[in-house]
């Protein structure tokens, strides 16, 4: 046959890589380039307003925190090649679920969390079902789900209390055990110690006097971080990781290989049902009310962070370290503009750029990974 | 001819009918492959040659007539019955996703799992060595395993699903036309392939409607007409030109090749 046979192991046709350049080739280059340049940015432009003492920090990371909880749902439904549109519809319908179970009904809060969870994974079950049964593009499908929800959302809320926005969850929350879940801050200690011995600030007046500046890291934060871990070793170092990869690859080839296409690409619109979930109910909890207009545009925030991270629109691709990467470049940039004293109107202009950007060097990544021209 | 061929069928095909509404896909046909042999089944357009192999597969229920696996009557639910019993199908464009590696395609819904604290994980090291191995002994040399298959060639995708279905226990592999669109060199490659996969006992069912291709390595030939077989001939016994007429249905193919100058 060829003479590559006859020479194993080389084949002239094959250029070698440098160990920088494998290195470089992944997907979340462009999200890890995105974040060092925006860090910089700040650090020079924003280094003394207080947005890196632990305030600041604090403030950016409960932002990010937020975008790559939706981040991490919206990643791995790409990369199994569909969209899901109604995020930000579900984050406003869970949330106003959640306060007419405790305040309308007064069930207890932790009934009211379970039973909507349930509630909306199980509407991302009918979305997944709709796409597969009909063969519609899911763009079209949740664009439904989007107004239907969004509509509910609005609805209920007027028929049942005359009102759009439902307050006082705070009050049924005390004490609950599932809210304190979402509500809740963990190393409240050590913050405590750090700021006794002075590494950050604590109040000087006023009824805090002697508390920390920040009294712990917010359960939203640990939520965040924790679905990005398991979202990662899922796609990376499990089977139905490459599952995921597949069906969003080619799903007839996955198909022909045996892959159960249908139940991946449902049970990650199920996901991404329980992505917004946690977001809304955290927020519920952070608030004490939920509002006919939260999670307004939060799909598309969630599909730019996801584009930012590497992912390919089309499916197949991407990653969710690097989804993270541009929920935490997104974080950064919105609320870096108000530390740095930018007009907040520019921060749609900043978020164009990188996201061009980054969409710019992701298809060439990916060019040199297909080896396509 | 093969002398492995001279013991029992591994399946065998008997007087299979397809007919869809009123269509008639295949009218009574007959054939038997053989462990170690490759089977070339030969036609035109619209001969039926994909409604066949796909009654073979699974896919398709036949209207009449009955297949032997290993000497049992068989009936297949669903393609994933088939490919569990050792019928793997390589279709010439379905088979592979350009954007995964070579390493996560070759396990593509077969990846090996091992357990750490009791939770089940994609064992890359092993899928690793088993694919570098893999493709060493069909003669593709590859960067890494975690190379992407979009920077492979049309045939070396081939020979990597052919060598996929071969390790995971195929004993009949149908290959759909797999050089339809190669290159002169690649065509070559996946021949040989061919002929390493035969040389293991596997029956191979060639589908193909390029003469040349079929004689470089068929043993035995089965041409497909509008839905009704020609007869099958023995390697030796039969002359390029004679496959040529039975495919295109003879005449006009005649008055045809006259106005070609006999080149076809």
């Amino acid at each position: 046959m060829s003479e590559s046979t006859a020479n194993p192991g080389v084949d002239e046709r094959i250029k070698q890589q440098s160990r920088l350049q494998k290195a470089l080739v992944r997907p979340e280059l462009g999200g890890i380039c995105g974040t060092i340049v925006v860090f910089a940015l700040f650090l020079l432009f924003a280094g003394d307003s207080g947005m890196f003492n632990a305030q600041g920090v604090l403030n950016w990371s409960v932002v990010s925190a937020q975008f790559m909880i939706i981040a991490v749902g919206a990643c791995l439904l790409m990369i199994a090649g569909e969209f899901d549109l109604s995020v930000g519809s579900m984050i406003g319908f869970s949330g106003m679920m959640i306060a007419i179970f405790t305040v309308s009904f007064g069930w207890p809060v932790w009934m009211a969390i379970i039973v909507t969870f349930i509630g909306c994974i199980a509407i991302g079950a009918i979305n997944g079902f709709i796409v597969i049964r009909t063969g519609l593009p899911s763009f079209i499908v949740t664009l439904a789900s989007l107004f239907i929800l969004r509509g509910f959302t609005i609805y209920l809320p007027q028929l049942l209390e005359r009102k759009t926005i439902i307050g006082g969850v705070r009050d049924a929350a005390q004490g609950d055990w599932l809210a304190v879940i979402f509500g809740g801050k963990i190393l409240k200690g050590f913050f405590q110690w750090m700021g006794d011995v002075g590494i950050i600030g604590t109040f000087e007046r006023g009824t805090q006097a002697g508390k920390p500046v920040v009294e712990g890291i917010p359960m939203l934060i640990v939520w965040a971080i924790v679905l990005v871990i398991i979202g990662h070793i899922l796609l990376t170092r499990t089977r139905f990781g490459n599952w995921i990869f597949a069906s969003g690859g080619d799903a007839e080839s996955a198909r022909n290989s045996g892959v159960p296409v249908n139940r991946v690409k449902i049970l990650m619109f199920m996901t991404t049902a329980f992505c917004a979930c946690v977001f809304a109910t955290c927020q519920v909890m952070e608030f004490g009310s939920a509002g006919a207009d939260r999670g307004l545009l939060k799909e598309f925030e969630a599909i730019i962070a996801v584009v930012i991270g590497g992912a390919l629109l089309t499916g197949g691709y991407g990653s969710v370290i690097g989804a993270a990467l541009g929920a935490l470049i997104f974080g950064v940039v919105q609320q870096g503009l108000f530390f740095a004293g930018v007009e907040s109107s520019l921060f749609r202009v900043f978020l164009g750029l990188i996201l061009l950007f980054a969409v710019i060097l992701n298809t060439y990544i990916r060019r040199m990974i297909t080896g396509e021209r | 001819m093969n002398t492995r061929s001279s013991h029992e069928p591994i399946i065998a095909m008997k007087n299979i009918e397809k007919h869809f509404g009123s269509v008639i896909a295949l009218a009574g046909v007959s054939v038997d492959v053989f462990p170690g042999e490759c089977h070339c089944l030969l036609g035109d357009n619209g001969a039926g040659k994909s409604t066949f192999i796909k009654t073979m597969s699974g896919v398709h229920k036949p209207t009449k007539g009955e297949i032997f696996f290993e000497n049992r009557p068989m009936s297949f639910s669903d393609p994933r019955d088939a490919i569990a019993a050792g019928i793997a199908t390589v279709h010439q464009h379905l088979a592979m996703i350009p954007l995964m590696s070579v390493s996560r395609n070759f396990f593509m819904g077969n990846e090996p799992v091992k357990k750490i604290l009791g939770m089940p994980f994609f064992d890359h090291e092993h899928a690793n060595a088993v694919t570098m191995e893999e493709m060493r002994k069909m003669g593709i040399n590859l960067r890494g395993p975690d190379q992407a298959v979009g920077t492979l060639s049309g045939g070396e995708r081939q020979t990597v699903a052919i060598a996929r279905a071969v390790h995971f226990g195929a004993k009949v592999l149908i290959l759909d036309e797999p050089t339809s669109a190669l290159g002169v060199r690649q065509t070559a490659n996946v021949l040989a392939t061919i002929d390493k996969v035969r040389k293991q006992d596997i029956a191979v069912v060639f589908i193909t409607h390029n003469v040349r291709h079929a004689l470089a390595v068929g043993d035995r030939f089965t041409v497909l007409n509008r839905g009704k077989t020609l007869g099958t001939a023995q390697r030796g016994q039969i002359t390029p030109e004679e496959l040529q007429d039975m495919m295109a249905g003879g005449q006009e193919m005649v008055a045809l090749e006259g106005s070609l100058g006999g080149t076809v």
